[in-house]
């Protein structure tokens, strides 16, 4: 802790930037984030959108996996219900974009927390082959429930209007990091603030020690159910927002893959942490387009590399999840964590 | 100068009436009986201590009180307000009752901080829903600001001052025994089960925790249920003693008439002093 830094209120201690060069470098950061789209070209604010709803759908998954110790492998299917709600809103009863979105998080939730139920019984690895469970229950839904999902077909949703204005025409992927930005930033405060007041302290005392958490007075029940809820909830905004941004729905994009994917994010980035949870998104989703330029650079050099591309990336992948359990468990949180303390005290850190 | 500080506890009995009472209560597991038939009461304001050998079924009993375990037989009745069968009723119900406990291989959530640890300790007498919670602002805020004001008082009587930002599983084994004393008390307990709260300490450490045990009773009005295993405090600071013995109570009384009974000699103390 920096020293000649004294709070005299209880509301100044816990604040959540509680040092002037937290102030700045938060600052700096939003400034960056506006700035940003206006010099960046398409393929970048494409790169960043996906991050942007990467950052939406890992915070949600950390909520349940990280701070609650719940670990699911759900995340593709609740990813996929979010998506269909929204979509189907939009295709089949002419629903408003701006409605279809909140709608879609709300059934998530409620569907993540029917799917919640069992972790009252089960714990670790049983309560992950449950979750699992609810993965390949939705899928097959969505495939087999041709009447209302449209089964293996594509799903095309319609362009987004916000107040008469169309989002997907003229420069699309400008207009919705607006909305992507917006809602990667309430999803962030929204669980910053939760996990430290009453409820966010309930799930970690969960994942802590279930038991003592029980006996301080906290409804098991109820707490898990509400995390599996609040988790989806954000985990189906993520859903929705890709619906409404790629305008095609289909179910191969909601897979166990995409569950693994965001767990690696989230393990990645850091298992408990906001800011892990946003590192992470970041860092899946830009090692492949990283891996697709690097390959597309050395083609030169190494004749045939880019057709080995997949295969690298798959490798890649797996390397760096294995890498970071063994050497930095707790992420790349932690690794910049550990950077500010270095810096700390600069260069007289003796 | 010690005023009676705000985490102090509103019992609604008077000193001296029977505050919980344990109706023979069996509990088995299999084809173990942990506990056999045992009665017990506990007089709002005492500290009540349960003794006996290792597997005697001390913990058993109170995990039955707190709700952790399911006796087949008997009933336990804790009085405040009203009369509660706290067999009918889960942990968390039991806890809101105004029943706190600690742990005898310690159980905090090592990963929060002392202060999270206590102010989770403040969960039943907090209101903010998940909504609150996400937006902070207002509400939430404005009651996690006068929590956090009773958690200070107890950070301030534990004088835990020093480590209330660290993480306890950071913390000497004595000081996280201390901690979980300070999470039991936010809940602002009517009663306070102690499991075995100096198991591990040493004399100085123990005294320290004697003396909290003694001011929380003393000062606060909250009736302690004590297992402990060191006969010098127990025989110390409890007003009435019980032993349980391979589940079944063998003696009940003031430590001088348990000192005296033939049966607790024989049992345990011969063990000892043998």
């Amino acid at each position: 802790m920096e020293s000649g830094i004294y709070h005299t209120t209880y509301e100044a201690d816990m604040a959540l930037r509680r040092t002037p060069i937290q102030k700045v470098r938060l600052a700096a950061v939003i400034a960056f984030l506006l700035i940003f789209p206006f010099f960046a070209n398409s393929y970048y604010l494409t790169l960043a959108n996906q991050i942007g709803i990467a950052v939406v759908g890992a915070l949600g998954l950390n909520i349940l996996v990280g701070y609650t110790g719940q670990i699911s492998l759900g995340q593709g299917g609740f990813l996929a219900v979010g998506a269909y709600t929204a979509g189907l809103l939009a295709t089949r009863l002419g629903v408003p974009f701006w409605l279809t979105i909140p709608i879609a998080c709300v059934v998530t939730a409620a569907v993540g927390g029917v799917f919640g139920v069992p972790s009252l019984r089960l714990k670790g690895l049983y309560l992950a082959i449950a979750t699992l469970a609810a993965q390949e229950i939705i899928q097959w839904l969505i495939v087999h429930w041709d009447a209302v999902t449209g089964g293996v077909e594509a799903l095309v949703v319609p362009h987004a209007t916000l107040f008469g204005f169309n989002l997907n025409a003229g420069n699309s992927d400008f207009h919705w990091y607006w909305i992507i930005l917006a809602a990667a930033a309430f999803t962030t405060i929204f669980t910053v603030n939760l996990f430290r007041s009453r409820v966010g302290r309930a799930f970690v005392a969960i994942r802590d020690q279930d038991i003592a958490a029980e006996v301080m007075g906290v409804n098991l029940f109820t707490y898990k159910v509400l995390a599996f809820a609040v988790s989806s909830f954000f985990v189906g905004l993520a859903g929705a927002l890709t619906a409404h941004y790629r305008l095609i729905v289909t179910w191969e994009r909601f897979t166990i893959e995409t569950s693994i994917t965001y767990l690696a994010m989230i393990i990645i980035g850091g298992l408990g942490s906001v800011s892990g949870s946003i590192y992470g998104a970041i860092f899946i989703t830009l090692l492949p387009a990283l891996l697709n330029s690097l390959g597309r650079s050395l083609s030169g050099v190494v004749p045939g590399i880019a057709g080995l591309i997949p295969m690298i990336q798959q490798g890649v992948f797996g390397l760096v999840i294995i890498l970071f359990l063994v050497l930095e468990p707790e992420g790349l949180a932690k690794l910049w964590r550990d950077v500010k303390d270095y810096f700390r005290l600069w260069p007289f850190s003796y | 100068m010690t005023t009676a500080p705000s985490f102090a506890t509103v019992s609604q009995l008077a000193p001296g009436e029977p505050q919980l009472v344990v109706e023979k209560i069996t509990l088995s597991f299999g084809g173990v009986t942990a506990l056999a038939g045992v009665s017990l009461d506990v007089r709002q304001g005492e500290i009540r201590a349960v003794i006996g050998p290792n597997g005697a079924g001390k913990t058993s009993l109170l995990n039955s009180i707190s709700g952790l375990y399911r006796p087949q037989q008997g009933r336990i009745l804790f009085h405040n307000d009203q009369e509660y069968n706290l067999l009918e009723r889960r942990p968390d119900q039991i806890a809101r009752l105004g029943v706190a406990r600690s742990f005898q291989n310690i159980e905090l959530f090592r990963h929060m901080t002392v202060l999270d640890n206590l102010m989770l300790g403040r969960h039943i007498h907090m209101k903010s829903n998940v909504l609150d919670c996400g937006l902070y602002w207002g509400r939430a805020q404005k009651e996690e600001v006068r929590h956090r004001q009773v958690v200070e008082e107890i950070i301030d009587f534990l004088e835990i001052e020093a480590i209330r930002k660290k993480p306890v599983g950071t913390l000497s084994y004595g000081l996280q025994k201390r901690v979980e004393l300070g999470r039991a008390l936010a809940l602002e307990p009517a009663i306070l089960l102690l499991d075995e709260p100096m198991a591990g300490m040493n004399v100085e450490e123990k005294e320290d925790m004697a003396r909290f045990i003694l001011d929380i009773n003393e000062e606060r009005g909250v009736t302690i249920v004590l297992i402990e295993h060191d006969m010098g405090v127990v025989m110390d600071i409890s007003d009435r003693i019980a032993v349980l013995d391979f589940g079944r109570k063998i003696g009940d009384g003031t430590p001088d008439e348990v000192r005296a009974n033939p049966e607790v000699i024989k049992a345990y103390l011969g063990e000892d002093h043998g």
